[in-house]
């Protein structure tokens, strides 16, 4: 397989799907690439967009995932159809197209609405065979891809403070939550709004989606105001929001840390690990904000990471 | 040290100046001589009435873990701001 033979694949399905029963496309839309990635590629042709999962995604985890998204239809982007197709030895699925926040103006992050989309989520019940949320596997990733990258000052420092996480959070244990239904890869890039321009937000790709700590989906945002990148007033707008919809990853009040440590510090591992391994291979020196979240990192080894459960009220 | 009852590793904890251990595993709680006494009169003092603030502050003071980045409860957001730096935008939307 080419590199260019799967989008083009995807492009064939996802016109077919945004015309059914028509021979031909004759709308005049173009087919863009909204990601070409190893982790997944997408394609969209007017309201339509297809998307090719990993390779080695299990179908029907998969299909489990999907069954979350077309159950949850005012917190996820349902799909279009709860079938999946074949295209180049990749599992694909058809969904609606949203309209993502722009990463030009990332100060206007719909904050609320991901707290509240969150909460949502973490209070709905999961159907029966939901495989684990994916986040603890995705950070373990991370850190082996640093290791694979080679020797580099800063990875000491990132690789000590996974090793002080509870086995859990590096996806060698189960989660101590097996019943909480979690998103698993949450950033401002898992948010879109349907219809144009004023639709509800929601929630979008299902791959990572599962039963476990529900922390985790709180735990990137947490993650960048702890090390200083997420201004507090957004932090907190978020944070409120999720209170205020009745999420159960946190105390309904008081000091939310306890409960956010552990994961927290997941993230940030994660993020410097990705930063590294991403700085050696473009042959480029860390910046300043890569450069505080290893820091973050750094600081960790001088504070054990806290037991959520034993204290959280 | 270890858990006498489950024989997990033990970790330390600073809770209002009380150190505590607890397990890893089953999470109990190990106090050494005197740290109940001091939790106790912990409470004790949460429960009075607490003391007016001494300052106001221009930010409300925001819980952040201890290995949080140093600028917390003064401006925050060091990177964030108004200008947001480039690197972090990106940051915000990738996995």
């Amino acid at each position: 397989m080419t590199t260019d033979a799967l989008p083009t694949g995807l492009a064939a399905l996802v016109r077919r799907a945004a015309h059914p029963g028509a021979q031909d496309c004759s709308c005049g839309v173009t087919d863009t690439v909204l990601a070409d990635r190893d982790d997944g590629t997408v394609v969209r042709h007017g309201d339509t967009v297809a998307k090719a999962h990993a390779p080695g995604t299990d179908p029907e985890e998969l299909a489990v995932r999907v069954s979350v998204a077309a159950a949850l239809p005012d917190v996820l982007l349902p799909p279009l159809s709860s079938a999946s197709a074949r295209v180049h030895d990749r599992t694909v699925t058809l969904w609606p197209y949203g309209t993502p926040v722009d990463p030009e103006t990332p100060e206007a992050a719909p904050w609320e609405a991901v707290g509240a989309l969150l909460a949502r989520l973490h209070r709905a019940a999961a159907p029966a065979g939901l495989p684990p949320m994916r986040g603890p596997a995705k950070a373990a990733r991370a850190v082996a891809r640093l290791g694979a990258a080679g020797p580099h000052p800063a990875a000491a420092p990132v690789l000590r403070a996974w090793a002080a996480l509870p086995g859990w959070a590096r996806a060698e244990a189960p989660m101590p939550d097996t019943t909480t239904l979690c998103h698993g890869d949450l950033h401002l890039g898992q948010l879109v709004r349907r219809p144009e321009p004023a639709g509800p937000w929601l929630l979008i790709d299902v791959d990572d989606l599962g039963v476990g700590v529900p922390a985790w989906d709180l735990a990137r945002p947490a993650a960048w105001y702890a090390c200083g990148l997420l201004p507090p007033d957004e932090w907190h707008r978020f944070l409120a929001a999720y209170r205020r919809h009745g999420g159960p990853a946190v105390p309904a009040d008081g000091d939310p840390w306890p409960a956010l440590d552990v994961a927290a510090r997941a993230l940030t591992v994660q993020t410097a690990a990705l930063a590294i391994a991403k700085s050696m291979a473009a042959g480029q020196p860390l910046d300043e904000v890569q450069q505080a979240v290893i820091d973050a990192c750094d600081r960790m080894g001088t504070v054990p990471p806290e037991l959520a459960r034993g204290f959280a009220s | 040290m270890q858990c006498p009852k489950c024989h997990a590793p033990m970790h330390t904890y600073n809770r209002n100046g009380v150190q505590i251990e607890q397990c890893s595993g089953c999470r109990g709680i190990f106090l050494d001589y005197g740290e109940l006494e001091a939790l106790t009169r912990v409470e004790a003092q949460w429960s009075q009435p607490a003391p007016p603030p001494a300052a106001p502050q221009a930010y409300p003071s925001a819980p952040a873990p201890a290995w949080g980045a140093p600028q917390h409860g003064g401006h925050g957001g060091h990177y964030g701001g108004h200008h947001r730096h480039k690197s972090f935008g990106h940051m915000l939307f990738s996995s």
